[in-house]
């Protein structure tokens, strides 16, 4: 019993264009925060080297792995937004929260 | 004890609870009781994502490390972080467009196979309680400075508090204590961080006056035919011993002992003696510490501060207000020397005594990773920091109150929306924790028996205000998340154990009055597991738990969505040996052997963190057995077509 969703969702034409890129995004992502380990593992002496400001490679990449997903979530955000609009016309199901 | 903290303490409470009984009413169906009824405003809903997920490790536990070990605390920052990414891309909407309640809804929504229905509700429960122990912890560890009351009462506490928020209105009231909680923790984690900026460095810092700097001595020495000898006629060697490699001394002086770090001295031809602190538990089972019996008075001094910053020491070294910048780049200077403290535990006069001893770290080798994970050590120390990261990566899209959220919203947009939401907030505050956690470092407030209690001293020192609040805060972060961990294993058991396994419930009130039951076991077992494990860094506990729900869960979510020749018995033995492998290889870990008292060098598995292993094992079980049932789902569905 009682095995509805909590809340009824339509049919989303923008479902496998979000559902690729989201796969894209997630393997750059995946990859720039990969590179990151595998500096540590193989030479992580590398990470004392001072960039700028008297910051080294540690804390900047560090800090701008987290910008990073900040910035691709964003994107990705407006890129499925408007596809959303594009097929959906008005956006039926999910613009408006 | 202070009035302001009671106070503050008791309005916060106060608050919470009234919320939760303000919102009883839209707990009475299973939709709002589960899922808030699917009304959460995705704003709000991501703000609580932070609050849910901005737990007692990543507030207590990472500060605490930052402050002990620098940047390798940092790491759980980034880890945790990435993992929403995973959760943005891959989990979000998907998972919202299929589910109800709970996760396994999900996950079982294209098979409807009872074997995932009860592995994913048995996986869903060992996630939650094993990432309920550090948030409890991490309330025991709040209460003792904030109301002087021991570490047990502060356990129960939380644990009564919460299964009323999630006993009266369920999903609702916990979402809006986490939006709340989520809200403050990151305005006064940003006050905090201001005025650790504002305050700037120095080689004796004094907490703004409060505290005086403690000067720790040192004392030279010789060595001839294998003895030693002081210069000052003063002091009498009473015992030496040898511990992990490293020698101590213990001196009298007045009739009073004290322990001190023997060291090489190249520079003067002879050895050098480092002041130490000490705990001893004597053979009579009494607590002594630096000597003298344990009392509200005699505790360790808090450590930690700079001995030199860019190469310079003493006032000239005394920087004043600094920007965010600033203050990394003079703390991670190759001139830099921060004093951290470790220990060495040995017997002595029929008890244990564990010494407290300063090391001077340059401020290149403390911000970056190194410092307690081995990066330039053995190939196993290597690996076990891969494993670490790749839990960290892959584990918070795989937690169970964390994927709940998801259902709270009324579209799979508003899902996207709100990770976006969390991503921004959560983000934020963990490029603070570097900031909080070397603030405590440099501060002088690091607790030598409690790293966790590193970002609450580091308030006090600034005053009791900053302090209440903080503690208010860290207080609310327990609350916030333990109330989702509950909600999450709560409908583990009522919806997919009971209701969609067992088939049982037979209305919708039922639903919820199972929910509430269930609330209180495991309340009550959170209770008894938070005093149990006392003492131990909520972060890394959290660590473990993320490799367990990264095990157990994502490989089964990953594969779902994206390989269409998964079957329910690929999903069903995937959980399965996600769970078991995850647990058992953390039983055999050589942390585990640390806390049975056992040599942890003679663990059968040499890894700390299980997630390389258990990971790839649970992706391959989902894929051959797949492979070998497809026969047979195509059967079963033709059959029931």
């Amino acid at each position: 019993m009682l095995h509805e969703p909590a809340a009824k969702t339509g049919a989303d034409p923008a479902f496998s264009y979000k559902r690729r890129l989201g796969a894209w995004m997630f393997i750059l992502y995946a990859l720039v925060y990969a590179g990151f380990v595998v500096i540590n593992l193989v030479r992580p002496s590398a990470m004392e080297k001072v960039l700028f400001g008297g910051l080294n490679l540690a804390v900047v990449y560090g800090f701008g792995l987290i910008v990073f997903a900040l910035l691709l979530a964003l994107i990705y955000n407006r890129a499925c937004g408007r596809r959303e609009k594009r097929l959906q016309g008005a956006d039926p199901q999910g613009g408006r929260a | 004890m202070n009035v302001l903290s009671i106070v503050l303490f008791v309005l916060f409470v106060g608050f919470v609870l009234g919320i939760s009984f303000y919102f009883a009413g839209r707990a009475k169906s299973a939709s709002g009781y589960y899922a808030a009824g699917s009304r959460i405003h995705w704003g709000v809903n991501g703000v609580a994502f932070a609050g849910d997920y901005l737990s007692a490790a990543s507030f207590l536990g990472i500060c605490g490390m930052i402050a002990t070990a620098g940047y390798d605390g940092f790491l759980y920052s980034i880890g945790y972080l990435a993992g929403w990414v995973v959760a943005l891309f891959i989990v979000a909407e998907p998972l919202k467009r299929l589910g109800k309640y709970t996760f396994t809804d999900a996950l079982d929504a294209n098979y409807n196979h009872r074997g995932i229905k009860l592995m994913a509700a048995i996986s869903t429960l060992l996630v939650s309680i094993c990432y309920l122990i550090p948030q409890m912890v991490g309330a025991g560890v709040l209460v003792t400075p904030l109301l002087g009351l021991p570490h047990a009462v502060g356990v129960v506490l939380v644990g009564l508090i919460v299964i009323t928020i999630v006993a009266t209105a369920g999903m609702t009231s916990t979402t809006y204590v986490q939006f709340i909680k989520g809200a403050l923790l990151l305005v006064f984690s940003l006050v905090l961080v201001t005025v650790v900026l504002i305050r700037g460095l120095s080689t004796k810092p004094d907490q703004g006056g409060r505290v005086p700097f403690q000067e720790y001595r040192t004392l030279a020495a010789t060595e001839a035919g294998g003895s030693l000898a002081l210069e000052d006629p003063a002091w009498q060697i009473a015992a030496v011993r040898e511990a992990n490699g490293l020698r101590f001394v213990k001196l009298l002086r007045d009739g009073q002992e004290s322990w001190w770090k023997v060291e090489a001295d190249p520079a003067a031809g002879g050895l050098t003696l480092l002041e130490s602190q000490f705990a001893a538990r004597l053979a009579d089972g009494t607590q002594t510490f630096n000597g003298a019996p344990a009392s509200r008075e005699n505790q360790l001094r808090t450590v930690g501060n700079m001995a030199v910053i860019a190469g310079r020491t003493g006032e000239a070294a005394e920087t004043g207000p600094l920007g965010p910048f600033k203050f990394l780049s003079l703390i991670g200077d190759r001139d830099s020397r921060v004093k951290l403290w470790k220990n060495a535990s040995f017997e002595d006069d029929g008890g244990r005594l564990t010494v407290h001893y300063p090391v001077l770290a340059a401020g290149n080798k403390i911000l970056r990773p190194g410092q307690r994970f081995k990066v330039e050590g053995t190939s196993t120390d290597r690996i076990d920091f891969l494993s670490l990261m790749l839990a960290l990566f892959l584990g918070t899209a795989a937690l169970p109150h964390i994927l709940i959220r998801y259902y709270t919203v009324p579209s799979p947009a508003a899902a996207r929306k709100s990770t976006i939401v969390a991503i921004a907030g959560i983000g934020f505050f963990y490029i603070l924790t570097l900031f909080m956690g070397l603030g405590a470092m440099t501060n002088g407030v690091v607790n030598l028996l409690d790293d966790n209690m590193s970002a609450p001293l580091l308030a006090r020192s600034f005053g009791t205000f900053l302090f209440a609040m903080i503690s208010a805060i860290a207080f609310a972060t327990v609350l916030g998340t333990v109330s989702g961990l509950i909600i999450a294993a709560s409908g583990a058991v009522a919806h997919d154990l009971l209701d969609r396994y067992a088939n049982v419930i037979k209305s919708d009130r039922q639903k919820v009055n199972a929910g509430k039951v269930v609330a209180f076991a495991v309340g009550a077992l959170a209770i008894v597991l938070g005093i149990l494990f006392k003492g131990v860094n909520v972060t890394f506990l959290v660590g473990l738990a993320f490799a367990v729900a990264a095990s157990a869960n994502l490989p089964s979510i990953v594969m779902m969505l994206f390989w269409k020749r998964t079957t329910a018995r690929g999903i069903t033995a995937s959980i399965f040996v996600g769970v078991f492998s995850s647990i058992g290889l953390i039983l055999f870990s050589p942390t585990m052997y640390e806390l049975y008292g056992k040599d942890p060098l003679t663990a059968p598995f040499p890894l700390k963190n299980p997630g390389i292993v258990s990971i790839p094992l649970s992706f391959l079980t989902l894929i051959v057995v797949s492979l070998l049932t497809r026969a047979a789902a195509k059967g079963e569905a033709r059959a029931a077509a």
